[in-house]
C-alpha cells in the first residue's frame, strides 16, 4: 500500500478511503487466512475434548500454511463433534465448504541409527538401518468455515482403519447437507464408505464400475481406441494392448 | 418489444449495434497475442539448417497433455547433435496453451495464429512434422511483431557463443542471408 | 397490456394434474385397478436435452406435471481431472483448469494461482493484483449476463436476450484474446503474477466497454425485469431458505439471494478486494427472480469495481521474480485457497509433498455443490419450473463432472 502512496496524489487517497472501513470494521479479520485464536488448533482440542465425551482428537500441524492446521477426528466421535462445532456459540462452524479425500498408500520410511555399542574392550558406534513401514489409509478432509461470525478454516480429517477392508467412516451429511454430493464423490472415487449416509451410491463414474479411479494404486485401463500419437508413453500402452499394431 | 426493435433496426445504420461481419469476405484482424498452434521458427532461408531448436526436449517434458515428440539429430559417430531429427507434434491433442513457448529457453517455438485448418485424415494430417512445423522467422515477424523483436536479440545473444560448436551451419546461413 | 395469466397450469400453484397446459380440462380415465402410484411418471431429462446446459440428466418423477422426485445424474463429462493434477506438474495444470468452469477460466486461474501461492507464501506484485481483478470482474459480468440470457433462453424466449448477452460476451472474450491470447482458454495466471503485461491500449478498451456496459444493462433490464411472463415464471419459484442454503453450502448469487451476507470478495478479501468499495446485493425470498435479480445487480457493481481498478491501475512488474514457472516445487504441506468465482466458492485444496507434482489436487467447485439442492427446489413443482431453477442455479458441466 505505501507503494501505491508514492505514485499520485489521487490513488493515494482512494487507497486511504477504501482502507477506512478496513480498520472499523470488526466483522471479518483481514487478510488470508484469518486466523483468530478461537481456532487455534489447541484450545479447538481442548474445546472438543471437554464437550464430547470421549472423543480424541490429534493436531495435524501443516508447516506450509500456519493457519490451516487439522484435527483428526476419530470416526466414532466424529458426527458429535461436527455437531459441536456447528452449534457452539463461539465457533457457530455453520458452512462446510469442502470435503475431499486423500489417499495415503503404505510407507516405508528408513531411518539411520547412529548408536554406541559395547564390545568387548571398549566401546564402537554401529550405524543401523531401520524401516519403519508406515500402513496406508484413506482419509476424508473436511473445510469448514463459519458463515455468521466469518472465520475459519476448521479442517476436521477422519481416518480410516486401513486402505483395504475396513474403509468406514462416520458420514456428516446429517450435520451438513454440503457433505451428501461430495462425500459420494469420496466414496466414488476413493472407495470410503461413509455409515449414515443417505444416499450411498456413486456419483461420477457408472453404477457398475467397480474400481475407485482416485486411489494411488489404480490401474488405468488400456482399451481405448489406437490412434497414431507422438507420445512414446501412450505408443508403448496402445502396442501392449494391439500387440500386431505399429511396428517401428 | 422495444428494445428488439431498437436493436433490429439499429443494426442497419449503426455499425456499432451490428456485431457480426461477413465471414470469408470480411475479416477481423486478429490481436496480436492472438495464438493457434505452435510452430517452429526457423533463421535464414533454410528451414532445416535453420532451425533454431536446440532438440533439448525442455518443452517435450512441460506440454501438459504430452503431444511433442522429438528425436536427436546424431552424428556419424553417434553422439547428439543440437539439431532435432524428428519434430512431431500432434495438433489433435495439442490444447495451445502456450507452456512450450514459455518454457523454451532458445525462443524456438512460437505460437502460429492460423486458424483456418482443415483436413481429410483424421491421424495422419493431424501430426504435424518438422517441416510443417517449420516457419520463418519474418513470418513470426509478420504475427507477432513486438514479440519477435525480444525473441531476436535473445537469440543473438545465445547463439553467438554457441555457434562456434554445433549451430554452426544455422550460423552460416544467418550470415549469408 | 391486461393482467392474464400466461401459462394456465405452470405459473399457478392451483393448476393440477388434471390441467392441460393450454388451460383445458379434461377428463381423467383411470382403468380399473391402477392406483395413484402407478400413475407416476419417469421422465428422463437430459443427458442431452438443450435445457440441461451440457451433458446432465434429470431422473424426474412426476405426477401428473408435478415433480415428485428428481435425482440429478453427472459424470457424463467426468474425466477425472483431479487424478490429472496429481500427473502434471503445477505449471502444467494451470491450463486445465481453464476447462473447469470453461466460461470463466481466468477466475479458475486465479483461485489456482492462489491456493499455490498459499502454498509456497509467493507475494503477488500489485499491478498483477489488480490486473487480476479487471479480469476477474470482467468474467463476472459475461457470466452472469449469459446466465441471464440462458435462463430466459429456457424458459422459452428463444434466443433474443441471449443473443443479446452473447454480444456483449464477445466483446469480452476479444479483449481477452488480445490479452492472453485465447478467447476461453485462457490459461494467463501464474504463480506470483500473470503472464504478461496488458498490450497497448487494452485497459482503453476496457474503460470503453465497462462506461458502455450498463447502457446495455439497461436495455436487458427494460427488457426483463418487470416483464410479466418472467416474474409469472419466475416469482416464488424455487424458493431456497437461507438456513438450507448455509447447510448444503450453496455459495455464490444463489446464496445471497436467499439474503445470507456471505461473499468472499468481502469475507477473506483475498488480492486486494479490501481496496475497493462495492456493496454486496441480497435478495428477500431466495426464489428464482431474486437469484435473477441479485446478478443483475452484482454485475452493477461490477461494473463500479472495474471503474475503480482502472482508475487505480499501478505501474510495476506483473510477477513476482523469484517465482519460478518451471519446476516450481513448493514445500511440504497443504493448501486451501478459494475465491469467489462468479459461479460462488471456487476453491482448490492441494497437498504437496515437496515434487514437481501435487500428491492430491482437488477442485471445490462451486456448480457441483450447488446441485445438492437442486431436488429440494423442485419438489411440487412442474417439470418446466425445473428447467427454470436449473437455469438460475448456474451450472456449468465442465465443473460439475470435473
Ligand atoms: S522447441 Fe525449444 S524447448 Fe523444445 S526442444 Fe526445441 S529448443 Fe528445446
Ligand atoms: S501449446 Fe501446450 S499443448 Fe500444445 S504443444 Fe505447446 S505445451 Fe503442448
Amino acid at each position: 500500500m505505501s507503494k501505491a502512496k508514492g505514485k499520485s496524489k489521487g490513488r493515494a487517497k482512494t487507497t486511504a478511503s477504501a482502507a477506512a472501513p478496513r480498520s472499523t470494521s470488526t466483522d471479518a479479520p483481514t487478510g488470508s487466512p484469518p486466523v483468530s485464536d478461537r481456532l487455534a488448533p489447541g484450545q479447538l482440542k481442548a474445546q472438543i475434548e471437554a464437550a464430547v465425551e470421549g472423543a480424541r482428537i490429534e493436531v495435524v500441524l501443516n508447516p506450509a500454511v500456519p493457519g490451516q492446521s487439522s484435527l483428526v477426528v476419530d470416526p466414532a466421535h466424529a458426527v458429535a463433534v461436527a455437531r459441536f462445532l456447528r452449534d457452539a456459540e463461539d465457533l457457530k462452524l455453520d458452512y462446510c465448504s469442502n470435503v475431499t479425500g486423500v489417499d495415503w498408500p503404505d510407507s516405508v520410511v528408513e531411518e539411520k541409527v547412529v548408536h554406541p555399542e559395547r564390545v568387548e574392550g571398549g566401546e564402537r558406534t554401529v550405524e543401523e538401518t531401520i524401516r519403519h513401514r508406515h500402513p496406508g489409509y484413506l482419509e476424508v478432509v473436511y473445510h469448514l468455515y463459519s458463515i455468521p461470525l466469518r472465520h475459519g478454516p476448521v479442517i476436521l480429517r477422519q481416518r480410516t482403519a486401513n486402505r483395504v477392508d475396513d474403509t468406514r467412516v462416520a458420514s456428516l451429511t446429517p450435520v451438513y447437507r454440503s457433505a451428501e454430493f461430495q462425500e459420494r464423490e469420496v466414496y466414488d472415487l476413493y472407495g470410503v464408505h461413509f455409515t449414515g449416509h443417505p444416499d450411498p451410491r456413486r456419483i461420477l463414474m457408472w453404477p457398475e464400475f467397480e474400481d475407485h479411479p482416485m486411489r494411488k494404486d489404480y490401474v488405468e485401463p488400456d482399451d481405448y481406441e489406437y490412434e497414431p500419437t507422438p507420445n512414446a508413453e501412450v505408443l508403448g500402452k496402445a502396442r501392449r494392448h494391439y500387440p500386431m499394431e505399429g511396428t517401428e | 418489444m422495444v428494445v428488439t426493435a431498437r436493436n433490429f433496426v439499429g443494426s442497419y445504420y449503426d455499425p456499432d449495434r451490428l456485431p457480426t461481419i461477413e465471414y470469408p469476405e470480411k475479416r477481423q484482424k486478429l490481436p496480436e497475442n492472438s495464438r493457434s498452434f505452435p510452430m517452429l521458427i526457423f533463421d535464414g532461408e533454410d528451414p532445416e539448417a535453420g532451425l533454431r531448436c536446440v532438440a533439448c526436449k525442455i518443452c517435450e517434458k512441460e506440454c501438459p497433455p504430452q503431444c511433442i515428440y522429438i528425436v536427436a539429430e546424431r552424428d556419424s559417430r553417434g553422439r547428439a547433435v543440437r539439431h532435432p531429427k524428428i519434430f512431431d507434434l500432434d495438433i489433435s491433442v495439442c490444447m495451445a496453451c502456450q507452456i512450450c513457448v514459455e518454457v523454451c529457453p532458445f525462443d524456438s517455438i512460437k505460437m502460429d495464429t492460423a486458424f483456418e485448418m482443415a483436413g481429410r485424415d483424421r491421424f495422419g494430417a493431424m501430426l504435424l512434422h518438422k517441416s510443417e512445423l517449420a516457419k520463418s522467422d519474418a513470418y513470426f515477424h509478420s504475427i507477432h511483431p513486438s514479440e519477435a523483436v525480444g525473441s531476436d536479440a535473445r537469440v543473438e545473444h545465445i547463439k553467438k557463443p554457441a555457434g562456434r560448436s554445433q549451430a554452426a551451419p544455422a550460423e552460416a546461413t544467418r550470415k549469408a542471408a | 397490456m391486461s393482467k392474464v395469466t400466461p401459462f394456465p397450469g405452470q405459473a399457478e400453484s392451483g393448476g393440477g394434474a388434471d390441467q392441460a397446459p393450454g388451460g383445458m380440462q379434461y377428463e381423467v380415465s383411470r382403468r380399473p385397478g391402477v392406483t395413484d402410484e402407478d400413475e407416476v411418471l419417469e421422465v428422463a431429462v437430459g443427458p442431452h436435452h438443450p435445457s440441461t446446459h451440457g451433458v446432465f440428466r434429470m431422473d424426474v418423477k412426476l405426477d401428473g406435471e408435478r415433480i415428485v422426485s428428481l435425482k440429478p445424474v453427472l459424470g457424463y463429462l467426468h474425466r477425472n481431472h483431479e487424478k490429472l493434477g496429481e500427473q502434471t506438474s503445477y505449471l502444467g495444470m494451470m491450463p486445465y483448469t481453464d476447462r473447469l468452469d470453461y466460461f470463466c477460466s481466468l477466475t479458475n486461474n486465479w483461485a489456482y494461482a492462489i491456493a499455490v501461492e498459499k502454498l509456497a507464501g509467493l507475494q503477488v506484485p500489485e499491478r498483477a493484483e489488480y490486473i487480476r481483478i479487471i479480469t476477474g470482474e470482467l468474467t463476472r459480468l459475461f457470466n452472469h449476463a449469459c446466465l441471464v440470457g440462458f435462463l430466459l433462453h429456457d424458459m422459452g424466449t428463444m434466443g433474443t436476450p441471449l443473443m443479446y448477452a452473447f454480444r456483449e460476451r464477445e466483446k469480452v472474450l476479444d479483449l481477452f484474446e488480445s490479452l492472453t491470447g485465447a478467447r476461453m482458454m485462457c490459461n494467463y495466471q501464474r504463480f506470483g503474477g500473470c503472464r504478461n503485461d496488458l498490450p497497448d491500449g487494452w485497459l482503453d478498451e476496457v474503460s470503453k466497454l465497462v462506461a458502455e456496459f450498463p447502457r446495455w444493462l439497461d436495455e436487458m433490464e427494460q427488457l426483463l425485469t418487470g416483464n410479466e411472463i418472467l416474474i409469472a415464471r419466475t416469482e416464488g419459484v424455487g424458493v431456497l431458505s437461507p438456513e438450507l442454503a448455509v447447510s448444503a453450502g450453496v455459495t455464490g448469487p444463489s446464496l445471497r439471494a436467499s439474503g445470507v451476507n456471505y461473499d468472499l470478495r468481502k469475507v477473506d478479501r483475498y488480492g486486494i478486494y479490501d481496496r475497493f468499495q462495492f456493496r454486496v446485493p441480497l435478495g428477500e425470498k431466495g426464489d428464482v427472480f431474486d437469484r435473477y435479480m441479485v446478478r443483475v445487480l452484482e454485475m452493477r457493481e461490477s461494473v463500479g469495481i472495474l471503474q475503480q481498478a482502472i482508475r487505480d491501475l499501478p505501474g510495476g512488474p506483473v510477477i513476482d521474480p523469484r517465482a519460478r514457472q518451471r519446476n516450481f516445487m513448493p514445500p511440504v504441506g497443504e493448501a486451501y485457497g478459494r475465491i469467489e468465482a462468479p459461479k460462488g466458492e471456487l476453491g482448490f485444496y492441494l497437498i504437496s509433498d515437496g515434487s514437481r507434482r501435487p500428491s492430491r489436487f482437488r477442485v471445490r467447485a462451486p456448480s457441483f455443490v450447488n446441485l445438492t439442492i437442486l431436488e429440494d427446489l423442485c419438489l411440487g413443482h412442474t417439470l418446466a419450473d425445473a428447467v427454470a431453477i436449473l437455469g438460475a442455479v448456474d451450472i456449468v458441466l465442465g465443473e460439475v463432472d470435473r
